[in-house]
C-alpha cells in the first residue's frame, strides 16, 4: 500500500486530521532541507510536500516565488531533490513525501526517468500545479505503474462536472485550493470551504485536504473541522525568509509553527 | 513541402494542440475560465453581430485596411526582389497589436467582464490594450517588467494618459515573461470579473488560435491587395517574431499556398551562439511555460533562461506553439537577426523610405537585406511593417546617438 493511503487510513482510525507542511527544497540552501523535513515530522507532520523550485512559479505568490529564487540561486536541481528524499528515507520510512511543482523541470528530464527516480528514492506522490487532468494522459500511467499517487487540485472555480472528472483521475488525496488567488495571498473562510467540500464528498472517497490561506493554529483548527487534512506552505516559508541570516534557527522555528497547528487541530 | 495538408484551418485540435505543441497547462483555478473563454470565442466566431462590430472597429477606429506599399527605394537599394511593406505601423496606436485587442475587448464585453488586464514588453500591446479599455470604458491594469519600464518610458506615459494603471514587475528578470507571470497571478485572484487580453499567439488554448484569428486580417488583406496590384500571390513573406502574432497574422491565410515562402525572423541578440538572444526556435528546446508547450530558452534543468534583445518586444524566452509546429513541419523557415543587423536595417528603412520602423520590425528588414539582393525583380516579397519606431527613440539614441551628434534623449 502506498504510504499516503496507509497514513490516511491510520488517521481515520485515530479520528485525527492530516497536517501537511510544504517547504521548497533547497531553500535557503540544499544542505538544510532534509533536517527541515525531520523537524516537520517531529512537530506532527503527517505528509510532507516538498516543492520543486521553478524559475516561473505562476500559481504561487511572492513568498514561494522568492523561495524558488533562493533555492535556484543555490543551484538546487531536481536530481538533488531525489537525493534529499533518499537521505530522508534512511531514517524515516513511514512519512509520505509528495513532490510539488511545475511541469517543465519534470518534462526536461523526461517523464519516465522522473517516475523511475522518484519511485526508487521513496517519493509517494506527485502534484504538478500546471498540469490539469486533461494534460496528464502521458505521465499518468507512468506514475501509476510505479505506485506514485497523482494528486490533483480542485478550485473554487471548478464546476461539479469537472470536479467529478478530477476525482476520477486523482489519487492519494484531493488538494482543495481554498481561495481564488495565489499561495500566501489571503486568509480563507472556513464556512465557504465547507460549502465547497460538501459536493466533493459525494464524488470520491479520497481524503479532502485544504491548502492556501492557512496561517496559524486557529485557521488550521477551523479547516480541520471540515476537511481531512490541512496544508500549510507560505506560513512556514515566511519563517525561512525571515531568518536567512540565522539559518541554524530555522528548523526550530518551523517546528514551533507546525506544533502550534498540530495542537490546535488535535484539541 | 510536398505533402498536401490543410495547414490553415484544421488546427489546433479540440484540446488546443498543434501536433505536440500548445495545450492548456494551467492551474485548476484558471482551467474553468479558459474553457469558458473557448466556448464564448467559438460562439463569437460565427456570430454575425460580433463579426459586424469587429469589422466596424477595425475600419473606423483602427483605420484598416492598412496599405500594401511598394517600397521602390528599398527595392532599388537592395537591387533584387520587389519589396512590399504591409503598413501595420499606420494602424491606430502604431502597430499590429490593436487588431487583436479590439477583438478581445469585444469578447470581454460580450462575456460581461468588468476589468481588463494585460502584460506588455515593449509597451505596444499595453498601449493598444489601454486604448481599447478606454474606448469601452473598462478599468485597465497593465503589468510591465521594471527593466522594460526603464527602456520604454514613452509607452509607459501613453498607457497612463489612457487611464491604465501600470504595475512594475520586479520579480525574476523584470521583463515580459515576468510580466506575464504577474498577469496570470492577477487573473487567478480576480477570476470573476477580469478579462486577460494576452498580446501574442501564446498562452493556454484558446489564446494562440484566437489571437491568430484576430491578426489574420493582415494576411487576408495582403492577399487581396497583392492580387489586385499584381494579379498573383506574393512569392515570399517576411516577419519578425517575439511571441509571433504579427508573423502568424500575415502567414496564416497563405499556409496552404505552398508556393508562398515564409520566413520568420527571431531576435538573435548578440548572436545565437553567444547565448544572449531571444531565438527560441533557433536556440531553444521544447518545454512547458505560460500554459502551453512550445520551444523555450531553458537550461538543462528546465529553468527558464533570460532572453536578450535590443528590442523589448522580442525579449521573450518562448514562442507561440503554432510556430513551433510550423517549424517542425518545415512550412516556415525560421532565421534570426542580431541587434547590430537590426540597427543597420532600421537606418536603411528610415533613410530610403522615410519610415521609422519599430526595432522589432527592423529584425524582419534585416532578413530582407540578406535575402532580397539574391532574388530577381519579379520576386514579390512582402514584409510585415508591424510597428513604428517612435517608442524606440531612446534605445536607438543610446546606440546611435553619437553618430548623429545627439546625446541621450
Amino acid at each position: 500500500m502506498n504510504r499516503i493511503d496507509q497514513r490516511f487510513s491510520e488517521l481515520k482510525q485515530q479520528g485525527r486530521k492530516a497536517l501537511i507542511p510544504y517547504i521548497t527544497a533547497g531553500d535557503p540552501a540544499p544542505q538544510y532541507t532534509v533536517g527541515f523535513m525531520h523537524a516537520l515530522v517531529d512537530a506532527g507532520a503527517d505528509v510532507i510536500e516538498l516543492g520543486v523550485p521553478f524559475s516561473d512559479p505562476m500559481a504561487d505568490g511572492p513568498v514561494i516565488q522568492k523561495a524558488c529564487e533562493r533555492a535556484l540561486k543555490q543551484g538546487t536541481r531536481l536530481v538533488d531533490l531525489m537525493q534529499m528524499v533518499k537521505e530522508f528515507r534512511q531514517t524515516d520510512t513511514t512519512t509520505p513525501v509528495v513532490l510539488m511543482g511545475y511541469l517543465n523541470p519534470i518534462e526536461r528530464i523526461g517523464y519516465e526517468n522522473f517516475a523511475d527516480q522518484a519511485a526508487s528514492v521513496g517519493v509517494d506522490g506527485v502534484l504538478i500545479v500546471d498540469m490539469p487532468p486533461e494534460e496528464a494522459d502521458e505521465i499518468g500511467p507512468l506514475l501509476k505503474s510505479r505506485d506514485l499517487a497523482a494528486i490533483f487540485l480542485v478550485a473554487p472555480t471548478t464546476s461539479n462536472e469537472r470536479a467529478a472528472t478530477i476525482c476520477a483521475h486523482g489519487e492519494g488525496y484531493l488538494y482543495y485550493v481554498s481561495l481564488k488567488g495565489v499561495t500566501g495571498a489571503a486568509t480563507l473562510n472556513a464556512e465557504d470551504v465547507a460549502e465547497h467540500l460538501a459536493p466533493l464528498r459525494g464524488m470520491t472517497d479520497l481524503p479532502l485536504c485544504v491548502g492556501f490561506g492557512i496561517r496559524d493554529g486557529v485557521t488550521a483548527a477551523e479547516v480541520a473541522k471540515v476537511a481531512d487534512g490541512v496544508i500549510v506552505g507560505s506560513a512556514l516559508v515566511n519563517r525561512i525568509a525571515e531568518s536567512l541570516d540565522a539559518p541554524e534557527t530555522i528548523a526550530g522555528q518551523l517546528k514551533s509553527v507546525l506544533a502550534e497547528m498540530r495542537t490546535a487541530m488535535d484539541a | 513541402m510536398n505533402k498536401p495538408m490543410d495547414l490553415s484551418s484544421s488546427l489546433p485540435d479540440a484540446n488546443g494542440l498543434f501536433g505536440s505543441f500548445g495545450g492548456r497547462f494551467v492551474a485548476e483555478t484558471l482551467m474553468p475560465l479558459i474553457l469558458e473563454l473557448q466556448d464564448e470565442y467559438t460562439i463569437a466566431k460565427s456570430d454575425p453581430e460580433f463579426q459586424r462590430q469587429l469589422a466596424y472597429f477595425q475600419g473606423d477606429y483602427v483605420g484598416r485596411p492598412s496599405p500594401l506599399y511598394f517600397a521602390e527605394r528599398l527595392t532599388e537599394h537592395f537591387g533584387g526582389a520587389s519589396i512590399y511593406l504591409k503598413r501595420e505601423e499606420l494602424n491606430h496606436t502604431g502597430a499590429h497589436k490593436i487588431n487583436n485587442c479590439i477583438g478581445q475587448v469585444l469578447l470581454a464585453k460580450q462575456m460581461g467582464k468588468k476589468r481588463i488586464i494585460a502584460e506588455t514588453g515593449a509597451g505596444m500591446h499595453g498601449v493598444a490594450t489601454a486604448t481599447v479599455a478606454a474606448r469601452f470604458g473598462l478599468p485597465c491594469v497593465i503589468y510591465m517588467g521594471a527593466t522594460d519600464i526603464e527602456r520604454q518610458q514613452p509607452n509607459v506615459f501613453r498607457m497612463k494618459l489612457l487611464g491604465a494603471e501600470v504595475i512594475p514587475v520586479t520579480s525574476g528578470t523584470g521583463t515580459l515573461k515576468d510580466a506575464m507571470n504577474e498577469a496570470l497571478r492577477d487573473w487567478v485572484t480576480n477570476v470573476d470579473d477580469t478579462f486577460y487580453i494576452i498580446g501574442t499567439v501564446a498562452g493556454p488554448h484558446p489564446y494562440p488560435a484566437m489571437v491568430r484569428d484576430f491578426q489574420a486580417v493582415i494576411g487576408h488583406e495582403t492577399r487581396a491587395q497583392m492580387l489586385e496590384k499584381k494579379g498573383r500571390l506574393p512569392d515570399s513573406l517576411v516577419a519578425c517574431i517575439g511571441g509571433g502574432s504579427n508573423a502568424l497574422g500575415l502567414f496564416h491565410p497563405f499556409l496552404n499556398d505552398l508556393d508562398v515562402k515564409m520566413i520568420g525572423v527571431e531576435a538573435g541578440g548578440k548572436g545565437v551562439k553567444s547565448g544572449l538572444h531571444a531565438a527560441s526556435l533557433n536556440g531553444g528546446t521544447p518545454g512547458v511555460l505560460h500554459g502551453n508547450r512550445t520551444y523555450l530558452l531553458q537550461n538543462e534543468d528546465g529553468q527558464i533562461i533570460d532572453a536578450h534583445s535590443i528590442s523589448a518586444g522580442l525579449d521573450y524566452p518562448g514562442i507561440g506553439p503554432e510556430h513551433a509546429w510550423l517549424h517542425e513541419q518545415g512550412r516556415v523557415e525560421y532565421v534570426s537577426a542580431t541587434d547590430d543587423e537590426a540597427l543597420e536595417a532600421f537606418q536603411v528603412c528610415c533613410q530610403q523610405e522615410g519610415i521609422i520602423p519599430a526595432l522589432e520590425t527592423a529584425h524582419a528588414l534585416a532578413e530582407v537585406a540578406k535575402r532580397a539582393p539574391t532574388l530577381p525583380r519579379e520576386h514579390l516579397m512582402v514584409v510585415n511593417l508591424s510597428g513604428r519606431g517612435d517608442k524606440d527613440m531612446m534605445s536607438v539614441a543610446h546606440h546611435l546617438g553619437e553618430k548623429f551628434g545627439v546625446k541621450q534623449l
